[in-house]
């Protein structure tokens, strides 16, 4: 490299800073500058792609990380204190010394962020030396280099099962139709496989691609984060605008699959990347218990400050009574002595010196270390493991874990959390008439009865023809025994074994057809109008109107799992794939001819690349069909694509330009797409534009939400159905409503044929939008809306997500344990409403005040008088205690007015009087806002779990997020705190996990202040005695080592392993989790009695010592040894009356500190001469040793220290015993008399509610039109079988003791 | 589909990462503490009793000759101006036979041994015999380091203010006064005399203090501290040790002597006597006492009734507390506590 002028060096940065800073960036080819200097490169602005994530250099990382470190307040403060014991006037040790305690504690935080930063410094070092394929204009041909050599402008070679090494824009594929399969996994989590496109435009003819021929300019917009956006246009020498976006971006770290190679332009490398934008690492959240601890820290500040004050007055004082110069008393040099006034100045800065430590220094590494061992405990956790998917409990936030304890709020969505988003097709409504499918919804509560008869006895009436049982499965399935979970739960996993891969479980996707149904098909079939019957374009639609990929199962990718049922369902599948072919016997398929070539003009689509021969793909053997798989982004799509199988529209392939589908006659019809209108949350729907092969008519299919399609309704189907138009809506619209009631997800169906010119008009502006940068979204949304208009119904859908185990019994553990349920979903009001019943969040005997209404007017009148019927509801003295009896559903638009400012507090009031509440028809934004409300507004703790992307929002906005990591990919998982795989796991996590956490974090704070309080006053009381003059009867050196060695380390074992109840007790007695919601055990009164304490028990330990040697010959030393002794034994002793439990490592940690103790002071003592002077501890505790009165000092001060919390802790959980002490009474018993204690604890709960109910008169419905009732609504309640509640109790663990 | 066993994931089932190794979980109940609080309760009252007695045991005599009564006979002294050889008798008489051996104690009120500067302003390494410091004493010893620009050896406040009243007792006996012989021996502690404090390894020990200054306020060297016994000069004189070994409190005692020798070895027997102070520490400055002290001593040091009695009070506490226990254990007992 030849030498640059500083000067030319920082124009360059400037210029760099200036280029990557622009919102449009032009990139060109790299080619043609092959090997000219660096300043001659016309891309040499932009980050190269060479990583490095780690934060220190080896030169540099002492400042740095000093740096870092100073960022803590509590670091400064002790810093400025070992500066402050420099200044000779003031200082109270040797000054080297009050370095010590700093110096460790930054030490070992430094150790930890080194050995970190060493792992990053090595996985980038890995990454940047992966090899690639970079093409190279001296070699013509694609260069083995390594990622770090990637520049912007570069072309990329990537093969099959490789990794992006960076952002590329696709240029060319090995697959005829220029597309890229890619994984995401790595990325997001979505397993399934996504198609590129190649840019259009460059395709040519031959199947080699020339980079050298490549002269555009690639412009496209700053790097950001989205994932799910890329802006970029590229711009031909003749300045003809290509536009491209996100589908022809391949990101680094995605995986490439089933394409043999494709070449990219690299557009962003390194740190500029998608992926790398994305990575923040783990999020800081402060936890409430942190921000209560900063409360207290400061309380501590100004205790200090007092007890300072007191010394400074007191030395005043006592100067002031000194008539002459004492002997004692020591002038400077020159014999000069200062002032009483200056020397008890200086003498406040001293007390600071010698009382800091009752600021905790360790506080602050103490917790992080308990948040750390926590955090392994959790994560450990066989119970929150799921095999299904190999995953167990994520923690990313590494410091809120004690908020799992004090939850109060949880905001859960629906689809997918409460729910398995898997869909399973149940039943559909063509044009008016219903399919109910019967045979379908008796296979598929078969299917779960056969799974659950192998492992789940309790259920032994199963009830094959009723509906009942679906949601049953695994209902009280309580993890018991670990060792037996494991082999029970195998059977149930080979069902869903596949249900790692895209959907493929027999379950979804297999549909028994209905029967009418498929009369009516052959008989459209048999039609003349075929090509335009309403059964005919229902299934096309459902086949063609997604974005589902077809991979063949033979060629499928490598990482693919096999997919046999195991033999347990296996009896049951074949039977029903009998069934199935029995159905299937269709007349014999009349062939049409194979389709015409088209000669329309759209041309304008750029180049038409591939030419999907319909007779190669019809020559396939029809057996091929059986192994398609579908590949979806949602399993909606999947569900239906599999449905419209079922009936014989198989969808047999999908490329960019084109869909083919086999039709029930066994022709394949290729149907040429035109464009894909894609789902978005506003519109609600998606829709895929077609020209029909046959009619060469240009058709509209869309499919959305019904709300989002019924107002779209235009022209009647055909002219001879004019009159019944209307009708078909109706029906429709009351088969949705059936549907919704029934829980099922509705779709409508809807069909457009759009002219030639229309379709030409809307293409111009189509066109626009795609090649547009700004407001690109806007544009092809307005595109999108312009051409779904004037829509003709042709049916609906209804698919069944089924609920996931054990949720009803989550939900009513969690609600016991006093933490109200809202469930904010996009749903229907019907579909929420069913749920709600199915998962007990709503009861049958509960009063449901259901809030919609249209105007703010309305609004505020109903709200009023809802609120006011249920503030009579609640002042009636009957109705005492049955806040919990009155459930809440708004929708969206409702919610949208009663969150207005002025409206908030009123709806506030009405939502916190009910037991649950149902949002429903959301939006994400939405659900944040009410999060937010309710955690600004009533100042909980809020917990929100989701599993979308459109949770992330409220996950975000929670104090706790939790994201399940399911099948909607990871952006929830990446926004939350705590990932789970199950909605059952949250009760484990919050009540478990989240009550020990909490009370284990909460003692040990108040411990941890305690033991310094009741240490440092120690000193402070020692200084009556000497004048004042912050004297230590202690050596420095061992007042160092009790609070960095003798009594860290047992707080730090209590923070992580104390269990003051067992999880059996916890899990089955919900009530407990109580104890640590609102202010908990870590409060104003609990702190501070803890300090009173320390203050009893440090003038206990010093007083009893005082009055013991009083008079006599004792030297300071030999005095401060007991103290330090018997002030060691209370400190631990105390925290023994807390430790609710010994185990092993609690003995060795205990022990091992006294040990520790004695032998490090007795080591010191015995080495020590001359060291650390002026003090001098030589030989002093084995003089003390040897005497029998310093055992019997130790021995009473230790006793009469520690009775008062003895025997108050006594007299307490004998006369008054709290719910926790109770439990903990029941967890000595045996199970079996455990089980009954625990189940007549609930049922008191339980039976009071339910006799007071009986009592209580519920509000006259005076308001018809917003109150509504529910009595027993549905029949989904009246699936929840009293028995599911009791049985929750019965397999509990055995105690272990 | 993943095989059996193929849960790379699965966290280990262990008692200890699923937190379920076996635990003693200690019950504070009323009903589990009674035997514990009874034992304590009597075990205490036990010991309160025996350290009561052996407190009661012991003898002790004080005598005040601070002087600042005017009828007290050292009253003298403290009127004049800061001189040697001031010199005040006290005659005291002794009752019953006090048992040996007998301690002999100074005892100073109200002096802080225990003030920080104070306790700071010594040089170990000159006192442990380094000639280098003996040239240049460290800072601490401000401001007694250097003295009519010599270095002061031994330097600083605590060894300048080194106590300097002398006694000597006197039995009358048929108007003689015989002298009752002090043992001065092994009165400080034995590591301070063996280990931590040495002399420069010079004879005669005279030479190693060549130009340096005495203490200000000392009449004569550190080398000459013991005319009588040439071991006991320098710093390990046995009475500098005792004073260099600060105080705690500020009311304390120092050994000065004791007397086991010849008539006196049992004891000091009935009679009356004389103690003859050469009075040359004043008191004054800190407005405090000087106190001459007999005792003797037992297995728990000096007379301490304290101890004795807080031991007695909080055994029968325990055992009360037991009793409230059992009161409560019967009306508040959980129905499975059998």
């Amino acid at each position: 490299m030849t030498w640059r002028s500083p000067l030319a060096l920082m124009r360059d940065a400037i210029l760099s800073q200036k280029a990557r800073e622009k919102e449009l960036r032009s990139l060109v080819s790299n080619l043609p500058f092959e090997g000219l200097g660096k300043s001659k490169q016309p891309n040499r602005f932009f980050k190269s792609n060479a990583i490095k994530t780690n934060k220190y250099t080896p030169l540099f990382f002492i400042p740095m990380n000093l740096y870092e470190q100073f960022h803590r307040l509590a670091n400064i403060y002790f810093v400025g204190l070992a500066i402050l014991n420099f200044i000779p006037v003031v200082n109270a040790f040797q000054p080297e010394v009050a370095l010590i305690p700093i110096c460790v504690i930054m030490f070992l935080t430094a150790l930890k962020d080194g050995w970190e930063d060493f792992r990053r410094y090595q996985s980038d070092k890995k990454l940047n030396n992966t090899p690639c394929l970079i093409y190279s204009r001296k070699e013509k041909r694609f260069m083995e280099r390594r990622w770090k050599d990637v520049r912007v402008g570069d072309f990329v070679k990537v093969v099959s099962n490789e990794t992006v090494p960076a952002d590329l824009l696709l240029l060319h594929t090995s697959d005829p139709n220029n597309v890229c399969h890619i994984e995401t996994a790595n990325l997001d989590g979505e397993t399934n496989l996504k198609q590129r496109k190649a840019i259009s435009g460059l395709c040519t003819s031959s199947n080699v691609f020339e980079p050298e021929s490549f002269n555009w300019t690639v412009v496209c917009e700053k790097p950001n984060n989205n994932l799910n956006h890329f802006k970029c246009f590229v711009e031909k020498p003749d300045r003809e605008k290509t536009g491209a976006g996100i589908e022809s971006l391949l990101l680094r770290g995605c995986t490439v699959r089933n394409t043999e190679h494709s070449v990219g332009f690299v557009v962003y490398a390194g740190h500029e990347t998608k992926s790398m934008l994305n990575n923040n690492g783990p999020r800081y959240k402060r936890s409430k218990l942190e921000r209560r601890l900063n409360v207290d820290v400061f309380f501590c500040v100004l205790l200090l400050f007092i007890m300072c004050l007191i010394g400074s007055l007191g030395h005043y004082l006592w100067l002031k009574g000194l008539s002459d110069v004492p002997p004692f008393l020591v002038s400077d040099s020159k014999g000069h002595l200062d002032s009483p006034g200056l020397s008890s100045f200086y003498m406040f800065f001293t007390m600071i010196i010698l009382l800091q430590i009752l600021i905790p220094i360790s506080l602050y590494v103490s917790v992080e270390l308990v948040k750390i061992g926590q955090i392994f405990f959790i994560v450990t956790d066989v119970d929150l493991y799921d095999e299904e998917t190999d995953s167990r409990v994520q923690c990313r936030s590494l410091n809120i874990t004690e908020d799992l304890g004090q939850i109060e709020y949880i905001f859960s969505d629906k689809t997918g959390t409460l729910t398995e988003n898997k869909m399973v097709f149940r039943r559909c409504s063509i044009m008016g008439t219903e399919f109910a499918h019967k045979e379908n919804a008796n296979r598929l509560a078969l299917l779960e009865e056969t799974t659950e008869s192998e492992e789940n006895v309790i259920f032994s009436q199963p009830s094959p023809s009723s509906q009942a049982s679906w949601y049953l499965e695994d209902e009280d399935f309580n993890p018991v025994d670990t060792h037996h979970h494991g082999s029970r739960r195998r059977s149930k996993m080979a069902v869903n074994a596949q249900s790692g891969m895209a959907f493929s479980s027999p379950l979804e996707t297999q549909v028994i057809p209905d029967e009418k149904l498929l009369q009516q098909i052959s008989r459209s079939e048999r039609s003349s109008s075929r090509n335009s019957d309403p059964y005919m374009d229902f299934f096309l639609a459902l086949a063609i109107c997604n974005t589902v990929v077809v991979s063949m199962a033979t060629t499928q990718r490598p990482r693919v799992r096999s997919s046999s049922p195991s033999h347990q369902t296996y009896n049951s599948l074949e039977s029903f794939s009998s069934l199935v072919k029995r159905w299937n016997i269709f007349d014999t398929p009349k062939r049409n001819s194979s389709p015409i070539e088209d000669s329309a003009g759209d041309d304008a689509n750029g180049v038409q690349p591939c030419s999907s021969d319909p007779v190669t793909l019809s020559a396939r053997p029809a057996a091929a069909s059986e192994d398609l798989c579908y590949e979806a982004e949602s399993p909606d799509e999947a569900a239906l694509v599999y449905a419209a199988k079922t009936y014989g529209f198989t969808l047999l392939a999908r490329t960019p330009d084109s869909v083919t589908v086999r039709v029930p006659s066994g022709e394949e019809l290729v149907f040429e797409v035109l464009d894909t209108l894609a789902f978005d949350s506003n519109r609600k729907r998606m829709s895929v534009l077609v020209r029909h092969p046959i009619t060469r008519e240009y058709v509209l299919y869309t499919k959305g939400a019904d709300y989002a399609i019924m107002e779209l309704l235009g022209t009647p189907y055909a002219e001879h159905l004019s009159g019944q138009q209307k009708k078909i809506a109706t029906d429709t619209q009351y088969h949705l409503d059936c549907y919704a009631k029934d829980g099922l997800r509705t779709l409508c169906i809807t069909k457009k044929i759009v002219s030639g010119r229309e379709y030409q008009s809307w293409l111009v502006d189509r066109k626009r939008a795609l090649a547009a940068i700004e407001g690109r979204e806007e544009l092809m949304m307005d595109s999108a809306v312009q051409l779904e208009t004037q829509l003709t119904l042709l049916g609906a859908t209804g698919i069944e997500d089924r609920l996931q185990e054990s949720v009803p019994d989550t939900i009513t553990a969690l609600r016991e344990a006093g933490i109200k349920v809202w469930v904010l979903t996009g749903d229907k009001p019907e579909t929420a409403l069913n749920i709600g019943y199915a998962c007990r969040l709503l009861e049958e005997e509960d009063l449901v005040i259901n809030m919609s209404c249209k105007n703010k007017v309305t609004c505020i009148s109903i709200l009023d008088c809802t609120l006011e019927e249920v503030r009579r509801f609640h002042a009636d003295p009957r109705n005492v205690d049955t806040t919990q009896k009155i459930s809440l559903m708004i929708d969206g638009d409702t919610l949208a007015i009663a969150l207005s400012p002025d409206l908030q507090d009123r709806f506030l009031d009405l939502a916190k009087r009910c037991r649950s509440v149902l949002c429903c028809r959301v939006t994400p934004l939405q659900k944040s806002r009410v999060v937010k409300l309710v955690r600004d507004k009533l100042k909980v703790m809020t917990l929100a779990v989701g599993d979308g992307a459109n949770d992330v929002n409220m996950i975000q906005a929670a104090d706790v997020g939790i994201g399940i990591s399911g099948q909607e990919g990871m952006q929830a998982v990446m926004a939350s705190d705590f990932a789970i795989s199950r909605f059952k796991h949250l009760k484990k996590l919050l009540l478990v996990h989240g009550h020990w956490c909490y009370t284990r974090l909460a003692n040990m704070i108040i411990y941890f202040f305690y033991k310094n309080a009741a240490y440092v006053n120690l000193l402070f009381w020692y200084q009556f005695y000497c004048g004042f003059s912050g004297t230590a009867m202690i050596d420095y050196w061992l007042m160092i080592f009790f609070n960095l060695f003798f009594t860290s380390t047992p707080p730090i074992m209590f923070g992580i392993m104390d269990k003051d109840v067992s999880a059996e007790m916890l899990m089955g007695v919900p009530d407990l989790y109580r104890t640590g919601q609102g202010s908990g055990e870590y409060n104003f009164l609990t702190f501070w009695i803890s300090m009173l304490d320390a203050f009893y028990q440090s003038l206990v330990c010093f007083f009893v010592p005082y009055l013991a040697y009083q008079g006599s010959d004792v030297d300071i030393f030999t005095f401060g040894t007991p103290l330090n002794t018997s002030s060691l034994f209370i400190i631990l002793l105390h925290l023994g009356i807390e430790i609710k439990s010994w185990t092993v490592v609690h003995w060795i940690i205990m022990l091992g500190s006294v040990a520790l103790y004695f032998i490090v002071t007795l080591a010191y003592s015995a080495i020590c001469v001359t060291c650390n002077p002026p003090s001098n501890p030589y030989w002093i505790l084995q003089n003390q040793m040897a005497d029998p009165m310093f055992y019997l000092i130790c021995i009473i001060s230790t006793v009469v220290a520690l009775l008062p919390r003895y025997t108050f802790y006594v007299l307490k959980n004998s006369v008054a015993p709290s719910p926790l002490i109770q439990a903990k009474h029941l967890d000595r018993m045996k199970p079996s008399v455990r089980e009954m204690w625990m189940k007549e604890w609930r049922s008191l709960r339980g039976g009071m509610e339910v006799k007071e109910s009986r009592l209580s008169t519920p509000p006259s419905p005076t308001l018809e039109t917003s109150v509504d009732f529910y009595p027993g609504f549905g029949d989904a309640a009246s699936f929840v079988g009293d028995d599911l509640s009791l049985n929750v109790l019965t397999d509990q663990k055995p105690v272990d003791t | 589909m993943k095989e059996e066993g193929n849960l790379e994931n699965r966290p280990s089932n262990t008692a200890f990462t699923q937190q379920r190794l076996p635990a003693w979980q200690p019950m504070l109940s009323a009903g589990v503490v009674i035997p514990g609080f009874l034992v304590i309760g009597l075990a205490f009252i036990g010991i309160g009793v025996g350290l009561l007695i052996t407190s009661r045991s012991i003898q002790v005599l004080e005598l005040d000759y601070t002087g600042t009564e005017t009828n007290s006979p050292c009253n003298k002294c403290t009127t004049l101006p800061i001189q040697n050889n001031c010199v005040c008798k006290l005659n005291f008489t002794i009752d019953t036979l006090f048992k040996g051996p007998v301690f002999f104690y100074y005892s100073l009120t109200n002096y802080f041994q225990s003030q920080r500067k104070y306790g700071a302003s010594l040089d170990y390494n000159q006192l442990s015999g380094d000639l280098t410091y003996f040239k240049s004493p460290a800072s601490d010893c401000d401001p007694y380091r250097y003295a009519n620009g010599k270095p002061i050896v031994p330097c600083g406040s605590l060894a300048n203010s080194m106590f300097n009243d002398t006694f000597k007792l006197y039995q009358i006996v048929n108007g003689k006064e015989n002298l009752v012989p002090f043992d001065g021996k092994g009165i400080a502690w034995w590591t301070d005399y063996n280990i931590k404090y040495r002399n420069p390894d010079y004879s005669p020990l005279e030479n190693a203090f060549n130009d340096t200054e005495k203490p200000v306020f000392w009449s004569k060297p550190a080398y000459k501290l013991d005319t009588s016994d040439s071991s006991n000069n320098g710093f390990v004189n046995q009475d500098f040790l005792v004073w260099m070994r600060r105080a705690a409190l500020p009311n304390f005692r120092k050994l000065y002597r004791r007397i086991t020798e010849g008539d006196y070895k049992d004891g000091l027997p009935v009679g009356n006597y004389s103690l003859e102070i050469s009075y040359n520490y004043p008191v004054k400055s800190f407005d405090g006492t000087k106190k001459a002290t007999f005792s003797n001593v037992s297995w728990m040091g000096g007379q301490n009734e304290f101890l004795g009695i807080a031991y007695l009070a909080i055994g029968s506490m325990c055992v009360v507390m037991s009793v409230v226990m059992l009161i409560v254990y019967a009306k508040f007992r959980f129905p499975e506590d059998d």
